[in-house]
C-alpha cells in the first residue's frame, strides 16, 4: 500500500475538472501508453488579461497521476499564463501535502503538461507534446533528457541516481544510463563539493598500492562488461610491467580471446592505471 | 475496518485454516521443548515434525519422508536448491530457468550470470506457454541445472514439468521447480514428474507463513544452504521451527482433502463465473494466461486503456482484494516482467488484474465484484486520453 495523503485520495476519488476544452487556448500533452502514465492538459485563457479562466484535464495513469492532474487544474485557474508557467512539480507535490518518493514523477508530469500547455497558448493554440527539447536523451526506456534530469536534480536537490529515478523515471527500467546518471548528479552537485584528493601516480605506489589499483579496474570497468557476455577476468599476477590475467566463464576459450585481452583489457589498462603496462595471459 | 472483506488475493497469501492455528497452539506455550534435547520433553517434539513430514510427502507423494527438507519459506527452497545445483557440480557452467519465475529464482540466476555462468531464460508464448524446442536448442552437457517453475503466480499457467524434466535428465541436469502456485491447489506428484527439486510454501495454502518445503529426491547431489547444525540430517541447519512444521503438516492433510473432494472444482466454476462475467459485461478485455492448462483459481485480465493501481484502490473501497501487474503498484516502473515475456501490448500491460479465489470464496463474493467493478473501469475510461482510441 502507498502512503498517500487524504487529499491525494480527494482529488483521485473526486478529480476536478476532468475531461476536454473544446477549442481550448493550449493543449498540453506528456506520457505515452508504454510509459503507463500519460496526460492530456488542456486551458481556455483570456487573451487579453492572459489569465487562464479555465483547465481540463485527461489522465491515464496510477492515483497519484490522476490526483496531481487533478489538483493542477485548480491551481492554474485564475493565474495568469506568466505565473502559471512558474508552477514546479514541487508545488504539485505540496500541494496535495505529500507524495510518495515513488510517484514524485507524477508531479513532474503535472508540471511537463503544463510546460507544453503554456507554449501551445503561446504558439497559437496548437496541441504541443511535451518534449524533452535537448539534444541528449539519457534514459532510452521513458525518454529522459540530460536537460530533464538537471532540472529535478537542481530544482528537488537530488543527490542518488535513485532519487533521480523517482522523480523522473530515468534508470527505472533497463537501468543501463545508471552510470551516467550518476555522472550528471556529481556534474551538477560537483560545485558545492571539496575537489577530490589528486591521485597517486602509478609508478610511486606501493606493489599493495598497484594491485589494489589494477583490481578495482578491473572490478568496476572490465568485468561488468565482460559479464554481459557471461564471462569474466582474474588478476592472476603482476610482474613488472605485465599484468598477468585469466579469462572465465563464457570468455575462456571464447574465439575472440586474444582480441578481448589486448583490444579491450589491455587497453582500459593503460588508460585508467598507467599507459606502460601491457595485458597477457596467465 | 468492519466492512466484509472479499478477497481475492489467494496467490498472494491465503488465510491460515482454523485447523491449523490449532494444531500449532500447543508448541507455542507448553510443548516448547527442543526437538533435538536427549530428554522425552523436548524429543517428543520430533516425533510431530517427523509425523508432519510424513504429510507433506504424502501431499507431493514423495517416495521418502526424509526426501523433505523444512526451511524458512519457499525463497530460501529456491536459494538453496538453486546454490546447490550449482555448487555439487563445480565443473559444469551453464543454467536453465524461463523468463517468467518469481525473483526468488530470477535473483540468484542474475547473481550467477554476473559470477560468469552462461544462464538461458526460456521464453514463452503469447498464452504464456513454455517453449520446450528452445529449452531442447540451448541445454548441453554443461547444463548443471534447469529451473522451471511449475504455475505462474501471474497468470496460473501450468508449464509441462514432466517433458521439462525429461529433457533436463536426457543431458546430466538436475531439475528443481517452484511448485509454491501449484501446490494445493492441482494434483503435484514428484515422482510422475520425475523432479529431482521441489519448492513449496505453507502460506499459499491456509498454512502459516514462515514455512517452506525443499524436496530433495534421495540421490541428488546436495549441498547444504544454511551451515550449522545437524537439524535436517545437515541439509539445513537451525532449531526446528516446531509450531509452524505442525502446521504445514496439518495444512498438506487439508489440501490433500480439498483436491479429492471436488473443492477445486468447485473454485474453478467461480472462477469461470467472475472471468465470464466480466468478459460479458466489460467492453476491451483480455484474459491473459493459457485457459487450457491454468490452475483452478487464478484469472489474470487487462483492462484496456487504464491504470491497475487506480482498479485496485477503488475496488479497495468495496473491500475487494486484488492484485496488479501494472508497474505502478510494484514502486516499478515497468508492467510485470510476465506479461512483458508474453508481449502483452502495453495498453493492456499497464491494467491487468490477477483476481486469485480459494475454498473460501464464496457466489456472493463474485457477484459483489461484478456488480462493483463495471463502473470502476467505466469511470476510470472516462478519465483516460486513451479512450479516444477505442473503436
Amino acid at each position: 500500500m502507498w502512503d498517500y495523503t487524504d487529499k491525494v485520495m480527494d482529488h483521485f476519488k473526486h478529480p476536478r475538472n476532468v475531461g476536454s476544452i473544446e477549442n481550448a487556448d493550449g493543449t498540453g500533452q506528456v506520457g505515452s501508453l508504454v510509459c503507463g502514465d500519460a496526460l492530456r492538459l488542456t486551458i481556455k485563457v483570456n487573451k487579453e488579461t492572459d489569465v487562464i479562466e479555465d483547465a481540463k484535464f485527461e489522465t491515464f495513469g496510477c492515483a497519484s497521476a490522476i490526483a496531481s492532474s487533478s489538483v493542477l487544474t485548480e491551481m492554474v485557474k485564475g493565474k495568469t499564463i506568466e505565473e502559471a508557467s512558474k508552477i514546479t512539480n514541487q508545488d504539485i507535490a505540496n500541494e496535495l501535502g505529500s507524495l510518495p518518493a515513488e510517484k514524485m514523477h507524477c508531479s513532474v508530469m503535472g508540471m511537463e503538461a503544463l510546460d507544453a500547455a503554456v507554449k501551445s497558448y503561446r504558439q497559437g493554440g496548437k496541441p504541443v507534446i511535451f518534449e524533452q527539447e535537448a539534444e541528449k536523451i539519457v534514459c532510452h526506456c521513458f525518454n529522459v533528457s540530460e536537460e530533464a534530469i538537471i532540472k529535478a536534480i537542481r530544482t528537488n536537490h537530488l543527490t542518488s541516481v535513485e532519487d533521480v529515478t523517482h522523480f523522473t523515471k530515468a534508470g527505472g527500467a533497463c537501468g543501463k544510463c545508471k552510470g551516467e546518471i550518476q555522472k550528471i548528479l556529481d556534474k551538477v552537485n560537483s560545485a558545492c563539493e571539496v575537489p577530490a584528493a589528486k591521485p597517486k601516480n602509478y609508478n610511486e605506489m606501493t606493489l599493495v598500492e598497484k594491485i589494489k589499483t589494477i583490481e578495482s579496474v578491473l572490478e568496476e570497468d572490465i568485468r561488468p562488461k565482460l559479464n554481459l557476455d557471461g564471462g569474466s577476468v582474474e588478476l592472476v599476477d603482476l610482474d613488472g610491467k605485465v599484468v598477468k590475467v585469466r579469462l572465465i566463464g563464457m570468455c575462456s576459450g571464447c574465439a575472440g580471446a586474444q582480441g578481448t585481452l589486448k583490444n579491450f583489457i589491455e587497453k582500459v589498462i593503460q588508460e585508467k592505471v598507467s599507459p606502460d603496462l601491457s595485458v597477457e595471459q596467465a | 475496518m468492519s466492512q466484509k472483506i472479499i478477497y481475492l488475493d489467494n496467490n498472494a497469501t491465503t488465510q491460515c485454516a482454523s485447523e491449523v492455528v490449532e494444531a500449532m497452539l500447543p508448541y507455542f506455550s507448553e510443548r516448547y521443548g527442543n526437538a533435538s534435547s536427549m530428554h522425552t520433553f523436548g524429543g517428543e517434539n520430533r516425533k510431530a515434525i517427523d509425523a508432519a513430514r510424513t504429510k507433506v510427502a504424502h501431499l507431493i507423494n514423495a517416495q521418502y519422508d526424509d526426501e523433505i527438507i523444512f526451511t524458512s519459506c519457499a525463497s530460501e527452497s529456491d536459494n538453496t536448491a538453486i546454490f546447490s545445483a550449482v555448487r555439487a557440480q563445480r565443473k559444469k557452467k551453464h543454467i536453465i530457468t524461463s523468463a517468467v519465475e518469481h525473483p526468488a529464482v530470477m535473483e540468484p540466476f542474475h547473481y550467477l550470470q554476473a559470477q560468469g555462468y552462461r544462464v538461458d531464460f526460456i521464453g514463452v508464448d503469447e498464452k504464456g506457454r513454455f517453449n520446450l524446442d528452445q529449452l531442447r536448442a540451448c541445454i548441453d552437457e554443461d547444463t548443471a541445472l534447469v529451473s522451471v517453475m511449475w504455475a505462474n503466480s501471474e497468470t496460473g499457467t501450468i508449464f509441462p514439468i514432466k517433458e521439462i524434466a525429461q529433457i533436463a535428465h536426457e543431458h546430466g541436469a538436475i531439475m528443481h521447480t517452484d511448485a509454491v502456485q501449484a501446490v494445493g491447489k492441482i494434483p503435484v506428484d514428484v515422482q510422475a514428474v520425475g523432479v529431482d527439486m521441489l519448492s513449496l510454501s505453507a502460506h499459499k495454502f491456509h498454512g502459516p507463513k514462515g514455512v517452506g518445503v525443499l524436496y530433495v529426491k534421495r540421490g541428488t547431489r546436495f549441498m547444504p544452504y544454511l551451515m550449522g547444525g545437524h537439524q535436517e540430517k545437515q541439509r539445513r541447519a537451525g532449531t526446528e521451527n516446531v509450531p509452524y512444521i505442525v502446521g504445514i503438516g496439518k495444512a498438506c492433510e487439508l489440501a490433500q482433502k480439498r483436491l479429492t473432494d471436488g473443492s477445486m472444482l468447485k473454485v474453478a466454476a467461480l472462477r469461470d463465473r467472475l472471468e465470464k462475467g466480466i468478459l460479458a459485461i466489460i467492453p476491451d478485455v483480455k484474459v491473459n494466461g493459457d485457459p487450457e492448462h491454468r490452475v483452478p483459481n487464478t484469472t489474470n485480465i487487462s483492462f484496456g486503456y487504464i491504470e491497475g493501481e487506480s482498479i485496485l484502490m477503488y475496488l479497495n473501497d468495496f473491500g475487494i482484494c486484488a492484485s496488479s501487474g501494472s508497474a505502478c503498484t510494484s514502486g516499478s516502473l515497468e508492467p510485470s516482467h510476465v506479461l512483458r515475456a508474453m508481449k502483452v501490448p502495453f495498453q493492456f500491460a499497464h491494467g491487468s488484474i490477477r483476481f486469485s479465489l480459494s475454498d473460501q470464496t464464496t457466489e456472493d463474493d463474485i457477484k459483489v465484484v461484478l456488480k462493483e467493478l463495471p463502473p470502476i473501469i467505466e469511470r476510470l475510461r472516462q478519465i483516460s486520453p486513451f479512450s479516444r482510441l477505442r473503436a
